[in-house]
C-alpha cells in the first residue's frame, strides 16, 4: 500500500471514530464496564484501608485505563453485526484494518478521557507526581495497548450479541486485574505471582504508574515501556488478523 | 469506456462443506441492467459479496470496471455503490449524518458530499427529515436512505441486492424508477432480485443461478423464446369440463386449472386449438375465451431451477 492510500485510509478511519463516538460512548455496556466497574472496584479495595493517595492512585489508574479502554471495542463489532450496519461498513471503500483502527482509536479516546480524570483529581487533592512525562507517555501507550486488546477480545467468538462478547471479555479482564499488581505491588507478590504477573500488560502499566507517582518500580522504565509496546503491536496484529478471519462468519 | 463492466471467471466460494458458488462464469456489459435471479440460498448474495470485495473468493477471478476484485479491492469499492441485502443505516445517527459518514468513507470532499447528500435526499423525498434519527424511519424510508448512501460517491456501477424486497408498492416503485433513471444516465447496474416482474421490466439481460451454478444467461425475451415447451393455450368454456379429458388431447404436456379457465401446456398451440374446437363441438360447449400464451419469465425461472 502506497503512502497516499495509507493516508487516505487513515483519514477514513477518523470518520469511523466520529461515528463510534456518536453512537457507542453512551451505550449501557460501555458505561457499566468502562466507568462504573473501575469505580466500584476501586471503592471496594480502598474503603476502610489506611493507604496514602500516592499508594492508591497507581492501582486506580491501572483499573481505570484498563476497563475504560477495553469497554468500547468489544461493544462495537457485535453491535454493528446485530444492527445490520457491519456489511454496509465493510462494503465501503475501506480496508478491514481501517475499520478496526477507527474502532481502536475510539476506544483509546474514551479510555484516555476517562483516565485523566483521576490524574487531575489526584493532583488537585495534593498527590505529587514525581515523573509527569513518564506518566503522560505511559498513559497514552497503555491506553492504546488496552484499546487494541479490547478490539482483539471482540474477534472471537464472532457473535452478534453484544452482551455475550462483553461477558466473555469480562472473563478475561477480571483475572488480569487480580494478577497484575493493581491491588498489591508486584514486589509484594509471591514468586509464582510475579511470574504470572509478567504475562499481563497491565502489570507493566501499573509498575510504570508507581514509578511516575511514587518514584519506585519493580521493573525498569525501559522494560515497562518495551513490554507495553510489544503487547500493543501483538494485540494490533492479532486483532486485525482474527477479525479478517471472523468477518465472513459475522456477515453470514 | 470499457465494454465489459464485470467479467467473472470460475468464481467459487465454499462455506465449510457447502459449495455456495460453484465455478461460475458470466460477463456484464457496460451500461446494462444485469439481473441476477435465483431461489433462496442459490448463491446470489455470496456472488455479490465477492464482486463487491466484502468476502474473498476461494477460487477463480473477477474484474469489476477493469479492476481485479481480489488484488485491487479498494479500487473496486471506490468506484461502485452497494445496496447490500442485509443492511441498515445507523439508526442512532440522523439521515444527514449517515450520508456524511459514507461520503467520508469514500473520501468525498466536504463541499461535494454536502451538495450530493442534499440533492439525493431531495430526490428521494427525505430532505425534510434529514435531521431526524433514522430510528424513527419506516422501512421504505430506510431503504431509500440506503439507496442515497450507495449513490453519495457518484459510483460508476451499482450493485443492488434485492433492493425492493419487503417494501410497500410505492417505495418499491420509487426505487425502480431510480434504477431506470440511473441506467439512463449511462451507469451499469447489477440487480439481484426475487421479483420476476421487476427483472422483466428493468433488466437487459438476466443470469439465473441455482445451487451455486449459472443455469442461463440471456435477455428476458430470449429466455422465454428458448422455453418453447412452455407455450400454452388458455381456454374458458361456458360450462364446467373434466380436465382429465383435455389431458388426453394429443400434444398436451400438462393441464392446469387457472381459476375459471384451463391452461394447456404444449409445443404446438395451433394443433391444440384445432383439437379444442373439435372437443367443444363434440360436447356442445361455447368458448368464452381462447388465448395462446408465451411463457412468462417466472415459468422459465421455475423450469430452469427445477431442471437443475
Amino acid at each position: 500500500m502506497d503512502i497516499y492510500t495509507f493516508w487516505e485510509q487513515f483519514k477514513r478511519s477518523l470518520a469511523i471514530v466520529k461515528k463510534n463516538v456518536r453512537i457507542y460512548y453512551s451505550k449501557g455496556p460501555v458505561i457499566i464496564f468502562g466507568l462504573l466497574m473501575p469505580l466500584f472496584l476501586f471503592l471496594a479495595f480502598s474503603i476502610g484501608r489506611s493507604m496514602s493517595l500516592e499508594n492508591l492512585l497507581p492501582g486506580l489508574l491501572g483499573m481505570t485505563v484498563f476497563f475504560s479502554a477495553t469497554s468500547v471495542g468489544p461493544a462495537i463489532v457485535p453491535w454493528e453485526a446485530r444492527s445490520k450496519t457491519l456489511e454496509r461498513l465493510v462494503s465501503a471503500a475501506v480496508s478491514v484494518w481501517t475499520i478496526f483502527l477507527g474502532d481502536a482509536v475510539s476506544s483509546f479516546l474514551f479510555g484516555f478521557l476517562v483516565s485523566i480524570v483521576p490524574v487531575i483529581v489526584g493532583m488537585l487533592i495534593g498527590v505529587n507526581i514525581v515523573h509527569p512525562l513518564v506518566l503522560g507517555f505511559g498513559l497514552i501507550l497503555a491506553t492504546f495497548c488496552f484499546a487494541f486488546f479490547g478490539i482483539l477480545l471482540s474477534a472471537y467468538p464472532p457473535s452478534d450479541i453484544p452482551a455475550s462478547t462483553m461477558m466473555i471479555s469480562s472473563m478475561v479482564k477480571f483475572p488480569l486485574v487480580f494478577i497484575s499488581g493493581v491491588f498489591i505491588p508486584i514486589q509484594e507478590l509471591p514468586e509464582w505471582g510475579r511470574i504470572i504477573a509478567s504475562f499481563s500488560p497491565l502489570t507493566y502499566f501499573t509498575d510504570l504508574m508507581r514509578y511516575s507517582i511514587q518514584g519506585t518500580s519493580y521493573y525498569s522504565v525501559l522494560l515497562d515501556v518495551t513490554a507495553l509496546t510489544m503487547f500493543t503491536v501483538l494485540f494490533l496484529v492479532a486483532a486485525i488478523k482474527l477479525h479478517e478471519k471472523s468477518l465472513p462468519k459475522r456477515l453470514a | 469506456m470499457l465494454e465489459t463492466a464485470v467479467a467473472v471467471s470460475n468464481l467459487t466460494k465454499c462455506f465449510g462443506p457447502v459449495l455456495a458458488v460453484d465455478h461460475i462464469n458470466f460477463e456484464v456489459e457496460s451500461e446494462e441492467v444485469f439481473g441476477f435471479l435465483g431461489p433462496n440460498g442459490a448463491g446470489k448474495t455470496t456472488t455479490i459479496r465477492m464482486l463487491t470485495g466484502v468476502i474473498k473468493p476461494d477460487e477463480g477471478s473477477a474484474r469489476v470496471m477493469g479492476y481485479d476484485v481480489l488484488r485491487e479491492t479498494l479500487k473496486v469499492k471506490q468506484i461502485i455503490g452497494v445496496v447490500p441485502e442485509v443492511a441498515n443505516a445507523y439508526i442512532d445517527l440522523t439521515a444527514w449524518q449517515n450520508l456524511m459518514l459514507i461520503g467520508e468513507l469514500y473520501g468525498v470532499s466536504k463541499r461535494k458530499r454536502t451538495e450530493k447528500a442534499g440533492n439525493l435526499l431531495k430526490e428521494l423525498g427525505l430532505y425534510e427529515r434529514r435531521n431526524q434519527l433514522v430510528r424513527g424511519f419506516s422501512r421504505g424510508m430506510k431503504q431509500r436512505l440506503i439507496f442515497c448512501m450507495a449513490l453519495v460517491n457518484e459510483p460508476q456501477m451499482l450493485f443492488l441486492d434485492e433492493p425492493t424486497s419487503g417494501l410497500d408498492v410505492e417505495s418499491a416503485r420509487h426505487i425502480r424508477e431510480l434504477i431506470r433513471e440511473y441506467n439512463d444516465n449511462g451507469k451499469t447496474i447489477f440487480l439481484s432480485t426475487h421479483n420476476m416482474d421487476e427483472a422483466n421490466r428493468l433488466c437487459d439481460r438476466i443470469a439465473i443461478i441455482n445451487y451455486g451454478k449459472i443455469v442461463a444467461v440471456d435477455s428476458p425475451e430470449r429466455l422465454r423464446m428458448k422455453s418453447s415447451g412452455l407455450q400454452s393455450v388458455e381456454v374458458g368454456f361456458d360450462k364446467p369440463v373434466d380436465i382429465d379429458e383435455l389431458s388426453y388431447i394429443t400434444g398436451v404436456r400438462e393441464v392446469k386449472k387457472m381459476g375459471d379457465k384451463i391452461r394447456l401446456y404444449t409445443n404446438n398451440p395451433d394443433k391444440i386449438i384445432d383439437s379444442l374446437v373439435d372437443y367443444a363441438r363434440s360436447k356442445n360447449l361455447q368458448f368464452i375465451s381462447l388465448n395462446t400464451l408465451n411463457p412468462s419469465l417466472e415459468d422459465v425461472f421455475v423450469e430452469l431451477t427445477r431442471e437443475h
